[in-house]
């Protein structure tokens, strides 16, 4: 049989080539046996190792479940227990529920009623009006965290303002900024949102140093990397608090750190959060509920209760690529807070896959092909 | 949000269950139903393609866009009937069936040489060339006793196939 000359045009280089292989961690029973000896019209003709794959993913696949809300077990199930669970509902929105947004308003009104002036009065005294600015925002993220009846344990050594670092944390609501926040004047990077966060977001949390990004502008990424060098090199800034991530999982899994906050040169300290399920689930579904209505919903709830955990720090190891860092510190977190690890960029909610994923695959289906056709 | 099974019936699920011929159990089409809504977003009662395709794995796959012509806009029950061919229950006979199905895109029960070249055109992209591609397939076609210009029908498909097992299953999470 005269051999046909395979020749394999490679794929057009792309930026990240050393992202980890997805081919990896996906399961693909098919290509671990792979076929030998002579190419008959049989092999061409079956597909189905292709559409297994594609009817896997029809069935059930590992990224929506990052993003599945898990509301905690109904118990409300039977004659004695309904009563009982009415009762509590009637606790939770007619007397926790109106306490709560009493006690929110009062931190309100000390909050502006002190920050407008002191952001006026001691506009020449900087530093002093930053301390006092901080100590405010924190005082605010306290009442939001009461308001929720939020019990937060606190594991390890409180982060210490130090220079040439930053702070990660896995993401699963914009209250994981609250929560860290009361603790300590994090500068974080968010997204910006519209509504009234937006206008928090522009108003009080610039004075704690915040950064703003926005997922949908391509050109933005750069501009964002630059403010964060800026902002590492600056001694007075906050510590800076990254959720690589880069938007909000459910608390059960952890979707792949962007590699962004691991090539700052500088000590990462890892933050892990998990939240009880038991209490509420705290999974700020953004697909599906507002913020407004995500705090109303935890407000009306028991109790918010989670564990924070502040890691070892750690550093880029001799020879360790970013990404591979960012692995290991998605690692460290991962354990701490028991969190399933998914080979998934969290921006694939937003947008397509890259094309050449199927080009890999692509490519490895031709490959096998012409190494079967130089066979006998 | 309530419990997705309460939403469906028994006689329902029976319903759904002699359509795709009994292919599935009764917790899979539970379980199916719920991820039918899942994907579902805003509970039209069919899951449109942008949906199949907010599911990477599924984005990724080079047939992708083959089956959503296939899958788009299938209420639930030809939804389970379109993945009963993946039942681990499922006769030889109808996986082949299934894989006639892709390949015979305009559905008129017969597959053109050109419609196997497009099927590996998505398979293989540019990694092949178009000319290769041709060489190949008319090379294998003639070994497997057909020409440039034979239509290949399901019993063609079937007779190909031969008597060795087709391995073609997915797993129906239950909880």
């Amino acid at each position: 049989m005269s051999g046909i000359e395979g020749k394999l045009s490679s794929s057009s280089s792309e930026l990240d080539l050393d992202r980890p292989n997805i081919e990896d961690y996906l399961p693909s029973g098919s290509s671990i046996h792979e076929p030998r000896g002579k190419l008959r019209l049989r092999d061409l003709l079956d597909i189905s190792p292709t559409l297994t794959e594609a009817a896997g993913a029809i069935v059930d696949d590992s990224f929506t479940r990052c993003f599945k809300s898990n509301p905690p077990e109904p118990w409300n199930w039977n004659v004695y227990l309904f009563p009982l669970w009415c009762f509590g509902v009637a606790i939770r929105y007619l007397v926790l529920f109106p306490v709560r947004v009493i006690v929110l308003t009062i931190g309100w009104i000390l909050f502006l009623s002190s920050v407008i002036p002191v952001h006026f009065l001691l506009k020449g005294h900087d530093k002093l009006r930053e301390k006092m600015e901080r100590f405010l925002v924190e005082l605010l993220c306290s009442f939001f965290v009461a308001s929720w009846t939020g019990v937060v344990k606190y594991h390890g050594p409180r982060p210490s303002m130090r220079p040439k670092q930053v702070f990660v944390a896995n993401h699963t609501s914009m209250i994981d900024f609250i929560i860290l926040e009361q603790m300590t004047p994090f500068a974080v990077i968010m997204q910006k949102h519209p509504g009234w966060v937006g206008l928090i977001q522009s108003t009080i949390l610039e004075s704690v140093g915040c950064i703003w990004f926005n997922r949908s502008e391509a050109k933005d990424r750069e501009i964002v990397a630059k403010k964060l060098r800026d902002h590492i090199q600056g001694v007075d800034n906050n510590p800076l608090l990254i959720f690589p991530e880069g938007t909000c999982v459910n608390n059960q899994y952890s979707v792949m750190f962007k590699k962004g906050a691991f090539e700052l040169g500088c000590t990462v300290c890892p933050i892990a959060i998990k939240y009880n399920k038991i209490f509420v689930d705290a999974f700020w579904n953004s697909r599906k509920q507002s913020f407004t209505m995500h705090l109303l919903q935890l407000m009306t709830s028991w109790a918010v209760v989670c564990d924070v955990w502040y890691l070892e720090p750690q550093n880029l190891k001799p020879g360790e690529t970013p990404i591979e860092f960012a692995e290991r510190v998605r690692d460290i977190i991962s354990v701490r807070a028991g969190l399933k690890k998914v080979p998934w960029d969290g921006y694939l909610k937003y947008s397509r896959p890259s094309p050449k994923h199927t080009e890999r695959k692509q490519q490895s289906f031709a490959e096998s092909v012409l190494r079967r056709l130089e066979e006998k | 949000m309530g419990n997705a099974s309460s939403m469906l019936t028994q006689y329902d699920i029976e319903e759904v269950q002699e359509y795709c011929n009994n292919l599935f159990s009764q917790q899979e089409i539970v379980s199916l139903y719920q991820r039918f809504c899942q994907l579902d977003r805003n509970a039209k009662g069919f899951i449109s393609a942008d949906e199949f395709l907010s599911v990477p794995e599924f984005a990724m796959n080079p047939l992708s866009q083959r089956l959503l012509k296939m899958v788009d806009g299938l209420n639930f029950k030809d939804f389970v009937a379109f993945l009963s061919a993946f039942s681990a229950k499922a006769s030889v006979h109808q996986k082949i069936q299934f894989i006639f199905k892709v390949y015979d895109s305009d559905g008129n029960g017969k597959v053109s040489f050109n419609d196997l070249l497009e099927v590996l055109r998505d398979l293989s992209g540019s990694f092949i060339s178009d000319d290769q591609r041709e060489q190949v397939l008319t090379q294998l076609m003639k070994e497997a006793g057909y020409s440039r210009d034979s239509y290949l029908m399901l019993d063609d498909f079937t007779k190909v196939f031969g008597s060795t097992g087709l391995k073609m299953e997915v797993e129906v999470p239950v909880d």
